[in-house]
C-alpha cells in the first residue's frame, strides 16, 4: 500500500500552511477524511436525506436503510455478533457516559470497586469519579510501570472480588501504551467484573475482534477514523445492553408510549432518542469502506513503520525528551523540548506549516504522573509520510534556533 | 505570520527574566489577596497576589507554570499596577482587552505591553496572554 497514493485521496492536505506545504501530525485529535467519505455524505444529502424509522415515503427508506446499513457495517468492522449490539452516539465520550450512567450507577453499591488507569483520557476517567461519588464505590488505580505501561501483575492485583467495573483506554492518547485489554477483560470477568474499553486511538488503526477481546462494552469515535465529527459507537455485549437504561427519553427510542408510563424500543434502538446524525452514520460507513480498502492490517503496519521512523529521527534531535514506550505502541510521539513551552514549539512549527497537537491532552493526571505542565504531541496516519516526519525534525530545530536566539 | 510579530524582544526578556515572582511576604491576610487561575484548555496556571491598601496595589507576586506568552505577560502586567489604584489597574485590563481583539487601544498608557499586540494575530495563543489580566480582574473583584 503506497503512501503517497492514499495521501491523494485527502484533498485537505493539499494545501499551503504560512507559505509551506501543510503537514499534518494531528490525527490522533481528529483524522482528516478522505473524499470518498465527503462524497458519501454529500450524495446523501443530494440525494437520499430523510428521517430514519418513521417515513412511509422511498427517501425516508433510503436514509434508513443507509444508516441502518451502517450499523451493519460497524459490527462486522469490530466483529460484532449482531449489529443490534452496536449503538450509534455523539463520540467516545458519550459512549462512556451513556455507560457510567445508563449501566454502572445502577449496579454500584458502597464499598464496589471501579478499575481504571492513571493515563486514561478524562473521558474515561471523570465519568468514573463521579459515578463513584455518587454510588459510595471506591475509584482504584492501577499503578504504572516508569516506562509509561501497566503489566498484568499489577491489573491482577489491583482487581478484587468487590471490582465490578474495570475500564481501560486500549491505546493512549499521550503515551501510545497498547495496554492488554484482553487480558485484563480475562482478568475482570474472573472477578465478576465487567470491561470496558476505550477504543478512540484503537480502532481507528488496528484490526480490533470485540469477541476475541471479549470487552463487555467497546467505545469509539467515528471522527478518528475518517468520518465525520458527531458520530461514534457504543457495542455492548447482548446481556449488559439489555440491563443498560436509556439516557435520552424522546422520538425514535420508544415503542408504546401512555400518559404516565412509556415502553422503549429494543436495543439498540432505545438508546438512540431523537433524530440521530444520519449522515454521520453514512460518513462512517464509507471510513469503514476505505479502511477495509487499505486492510486494517496495512493500517497498523503503516503506523507502526512511520513510529519507529518518528522515535528514530525525533530521537536524533538534541534536547528532546520523548515519553512512552519504546517497544511497540501506537501511532503517536510525544516530547518535549528543553526550556521551550509546548504551546512555542506548537507556535513555531505552525509557521513552518507543521500542526501538532500542544496541551495536557485531556489528561492531567497523566501530565501530573511525568511531571509536567504539558506536552507537544505529533500522531500519525496512514496518509502520512517519512517526509512529514523529516519536516517536523528540522522544524524542531528551527524551533530550537529561534529560541536560542531570541532568548539569546 | 511573522513569528517575530509575536515573539518580541521584551516579550523574550520578560519571560526569560519575570518580575514581581514569587509570593507576597507576611502570605494572605486583610491587604493580601490571592487569586489561582487556570486555562484548563492548554494547562497553564497562574496565583496572583495583590497588596492592596487604601485603593492602591501596593504590592503584586505571581508564580505559574506556562508559555512564553503567558508568563511574559503576567510579568508585564505586574510591573504595570504596582503601586497604581486598582481603578486605573482594571482600566489598564480593559486596554489590554481591546488590543487582544484587534481594537484600537490607549498605546501611550500599554507602555512596553504593546509589545503583546502581536498575540491578536495568532488567534489560539490569545487565551495565553489574558490569563494574567483575568487573575487581576477576579482579584479586584474580591476586594470589593
Amino acid at each position: 500500500m503506497d503512501r503517497a497514493m492514499i495521501r491523494r485521496d485527502f484533498p485537505i492536505l493539499d494545501q499551503k500552511i504560512n507559505g509551506k506545504p501543510l503537514i499534518y501530525l494531528d490525527s490522533a485529535a481528529t483524522s482528516q477524511k478522505p473524499r470518498q467519505v465527503i462524497e458519501a455524505v454529500e450524495k446523501y444529502y443530494h440525494e437520499d436525506n430523510a428521517n430514519v424509522h418513521r417515513g412511509v415515503h422511498t427517501l425516508g427508506s433510503r436514509a434508513t436503510d443507509a444508516y441502518e446499513g451502517a450499523r451493519e457495517k460497524v459490527a462486522a468492522f469490530i466483529g460484532a455478533p449482531s449489529e443490534r449490539q452496536v449503538v450509534f452516539t455523539r463520540g467516545t465520550t458519550e459512549s462512556l457516559n451513556m455507560i457510567a450512567h445508563g449501566y454502572a450507577r445502577k449496579r454500584l453499591r458502597e464499598g464496589d470497586e471501579i478499575v481504571i488507569t492513571p493515563m486514561e483520557h478524562h473521558s474515561n476517567l471523570i465519568p468514573w469519579q463521579q459515578a463513584a461519588m455518587a454510588t459510595g464505590a471506591t475509584l482504584k488505580y492501577v499503578p504504572m510501570q516508569r516506562d509509561g505501561t501497566v503489566s498484568l501483575a499489577d491489573i491482577e492485583a489491583t482487581v478484587t472480588q468487590k471490582t465490578k467495573i474495570v475500564a481501560m483506554v486500549h491505546v493512549s492518547n499521550v503515551l501510545g501504551t497498547i495496554n492488554p485489554v484482553k487480558e485484563a477483560a480475562a482478568i475482570a470477568h474472573r472477578h465478576g467484573a465487567v470491561m470496558i474499553v476505550d477504543g478512540a486511538q484503537s480502532v481507528p488503526h488496528m484490526a480490533i475482534d470485540v469477541q476475541d477481546l471479549d470487552c463487555d462494552f467497546l467505545a469509539f469515535s467515528g471522527h478518528k477514523m475518517m468520518a465525520p465529527t458527531g458520530v461514534g459507537v457504543l457495542y455492548g455485549k447482548r446481556e449488559v445492553l439489555e440491563q443498560m437504561e436509556p439516557a435520552h427519553f424522546g422520538g425514535e427510542m420508544i415503542e408504546t408510549v401512555e400518559l404516565y408510563r412509556s415502553t422503549w424500543k429494543e436495543i439498540p434502538w432505545r438508546f438512540e432518542g431523537g433524530t440521530p446524525i444520519i449522515a454521520g452514520a453514512v460518513g462512517l460507513a464509507a471510513a469503514i469502506d476505505y479502511l477495509k480498502g487499505i486492510g486494517m492490517d496495512n493500517v497498523r503496519r503503516l503506523d507502526a513503520e512511520l513510529t519507529n521512523y518518528a522515535l528514530e529521527r525525533l530521537s536524533a534531535v538534541e534536547d528532546l525528551t520523548i515519553y512512552g514506550p519504546l517497544g511497540e505502541r501506537g501511532g503517536l510521539v510525544t516530547f518535549n523540548v528543553a526550556g521551550i513551552h509546548p504551546h512555542d514549539v506548537s507556535t513555531v512549527l505552525d509557521s513552518e506549516g507543521v500542526a501538532i497537537r500542544a496541551g495536557h491532552h485531556c489528561a492531567q493526571p497523566l501530565m501530573r504522573w511525568l511531571n509536567v505542565a504539558a506536552t507537544a504531541r505529533a500522531s500519525f496516519y496512514v496518509y502520512n509520510t517519512e517526509n512529514d516526519i523529516d519536516v517536523l525534525a528540522r522544524a524542531l530545530e528551527t524551533t530550537k534556533e529561534f529560541f536560542g536566539h531570541a532568548i539569546g | 505570520m511573522q513569528l517575530d510579530d509575536l515573539y518580541r524582544q521584551v516579550i523574550m526578556d520578560h519571560y526569560q527574566h519575570p518580575r514581581n515572582q514569587g509570593s507576597i511576604e507576611g502570605g494572605v491576610g486583610d491587604e493580601t489577596l490571592s487569586v489561582d487561575l487556570k486555562n484548563p484548555t492548554c494547562g497553564d496556571e497562574i496565583t496572583l497576589q495583590m497588596k492592596i491598601e487604601e485603593g492602591l496595589v501596593t504590592d503584586v507576586r505571581f508564580k505559574g507554570t506556562g508559555c512564553s506568552i503567558s508568563m511574559a505577560s503576567a510579568s508585564m502586567m505586574t510591573e504595570a499596577i504596582k503601586g497604581k489604584p486598582v481603578e486605573e489597574a482594571l482600566a489598564l485590563a480593559e486596554e489590554f482587552r481591546k488590543m487582544m481583539k484587534g481594537e484600537e487601544f490607549d498605546a501611550d498608557r500599554m507602555g512596553d505591553i504593546e509589545a503583546l499586540a502581536g498575540v491578536c494575530r495568532f488567534p489560539a495563543r490569545i487565551k495565553c496572554a489574558t490569563l494574567a489580566w483575568h487573575a487581576l480582574e477576579r482579584g479586584a473583584d474580591k476586594k470589593n
